[in-house]
């Protein structure tokens, strides 16, 4: 299957300047390639540096070094010099990500929330309110809630409403970090195989999956991330 | 061709911006208020500038928008048919007309922008008529479409704005602002002023617009959280400078520069 990322000799380096100007080494040199229809896991202790790469990759965090190559249409982009608009547009319509949690908008019915990545790439209101709809079915939201914003869902739901949005466009890259860390069983079962369904239809994913079940259920790939050594 | 390769790297040239400042310097006596600022707008865009009050932010705007002349550097203006206006060596009624036509600007105090013993359909009719339209009920119906965008009831038609809400007066103002139709929209503190609900309201409205109507957007603002939600991309000033630049959740999540650390980690969570 063709390649969707790769990511050659990222380094992500942070420089607290009110902290003396303390530079934390984060990645040290990471090399990834992730194919249509594959999902890596990435593994490695907490604090090794796995957000940040997935937040490297959607060019949330500047890399110190290193480039980001992304098929975006039948164009290669290189997120990490990639101009702001190009980056924007990358997002909108080739990589997605979900978090760990829902950025609630003031105001925006939930259902709207969800639609809104489909409204952008052009689908009209109504089909794209039916199709967030029928992902919020299979995630278990209570059509009751649909009509109100987020804000004062449980943090299951909270994060279910996330995923939703995350899947709804169908994106050809999905990052995803911890999308289950909130999640009982139920919950959890009916977000991997969603996430199994979008690998089969030929997503490139990347994600953390803490939970060991669901890394099983949905990963074909482990990656180790190294750490990037102790705190100068 | 599986593989992704650094050689392959390559994208369409980028379409020329609506609005390009070069170089631009403003002094008030020995203070510099803008210093060397340069950036460009493209259409469909919101850009924030962001920095604590006297970083020159408001200067700035006041001088792309003419009504501060800048003591050098450099505006210009992609026209409708497509040429490069200077903005400086365009004549006064060129540059007037242009302005009417193609710009909005939102002030922070919504009095500064609206005629208040005025009605408020007669508000929004005044720009229509300023370009040009003079047929009485085609104004009054457009005023009142712009009402509803606005979420005003449209019973309020014939009330003066000095008997509105603050909040409702911000809303009047963007309407009379984009009723005729307008490319680029400055704004000064849209929200500052407002209490937190009518604030969320006038950004979920703002946002809607700016998406629908394709409008490029220079938003100044004190306010990160708003920044956030309306901003594509950000510049955060400091001392009459861009100190940094980039996309608006970059440089919030990581940002480089000392005083946009600061800024940030002073943010309330």
């Amino acid at each position: 299957m063709s390649e969707q990322l790769r990511a050659i000799g990222l380094v992500k380096t942070f420089t607290l300047h009110n902290q003396g100007g303390l530079r934390l080494p984060v990645l040290a040199g990471i090399d990834l390639a992730v194919a249509a229809g594959e999902c890596v896991a990435l593994h490695g202790p907490s604090g090794v540096g796995k957000s940040t790469l997935l937040r490297a990759l959607y060019g949330n965090y500047l890399v110190t070094r290193g480039h980001i190559l992304v098929r975006h249409d039948d164009q290669v982009i290189d997120v990490s010099t990639a101009p702001p608009h190009l980056v924007l547009e990358v997002r909108q319509r080739t990589m997605g990500f979900v978090s760990q949690f829902l950025r609630v908008i003031p105001r925006i019915a939930t259902l709207d929330l969800v639609a809104e990545p489909l409204r952008r790439l052009g689908v009209d209101a109504a089909a794209a309110r039916e199709r967030a709809g029928r992902l919020l079915d299979r995630l278990a939201i209570p059509r009751r809630l649909w009509e109100l914003p987020p804000a004062n869902f449980s943090g299951g739901e909270q994060q279910r409403v996330n995923i939703a949005r995350g899947l709804v466009a169908e994106y050809p890259i999905l990052l995803l970090d911890e999308p289950t860390a909130a999640l009982d069983s139920a919950n959890r079962d009916a977000v991997a195989e969603l996430i199994d369904a979008a690998r089969r239809s030929g997503a490139a994913i990347i994600g953390i999956f803490h939970d060991r079940a669901v890394r099983e259920a949905v990963g074909t790939r482990i990656v180790e991330i190294p750490s990037a050594g102790v705190v100068a | 061709m599986s593989e992704l390769s650094l050689n392959d790297v390559g994208y369409d040239a980028e379409e020329p911006p609506l609005l390009q400042v070069s170089r631009l310097c403003k002094r008030f006596g020995p203070q510099i208020v803008c210093a060397d600022v340069s950036f460009a707008l493209w259409p469909g865009e919101v850009l924030g500038v962001v920095g604590e009050s006297g970083s020159g932010k408001t200067t700035l705007l006041n001088c792309v928008s003419t009504r501060l002349e800048p003591d050098s550097g450099r505006i210009e203006f992609r026209l409708r048919d497509g040429r490069i206006a200077q903005l400086s060596e365009m004549s006064e009624p060129a540059r007037r007309m242009l302005m009417r036509t193609d710009w909005g600007f939102v002030h922070q105090n919504p009095r500064d922008g609206l005629r208040l013993g005025l009605s408020a359909g007669a508000n929004i009719g005044e720009r229509l008529m300023e370009v040009g339209s003079r047929h009485y009920g085609e104004i009054r119906g457009a005023a009142a479409d712009w009402l509803a965008k606005v979420e005003i009831e449209i019973d309020r038609i014939d009330d003066p704005p000095r008997v509105f809400s603050g909040g409702m007066q911000q809303r009047l103002q963007i309407a009379r602002n984009l009723v005729s139709r307008p490319r680029i929209v400055l704004m000064d503190e849209p929200t500052g002023g407002l209490d937190v609900s009518v604030q969320a309201r006038l950004l979920d409205l703002l946002r809607g617009l700016c998406t629908e109507l394709g409008l490029a957007a220079l938003v100044v603002t004190h306010d990160l959280g708003v920044a956030r939600l309306l901003a594509h991309r950000l510049m955060v000033m400091q001392g009459g400078a861009i100190v940094e630049a980039g996309l608006t959740d970059q440089v919030l999540d990581d940002p480089q520069h000392p005083y946009t650390q600061l800024l940030v980690a002073s943010m309330l969570q």
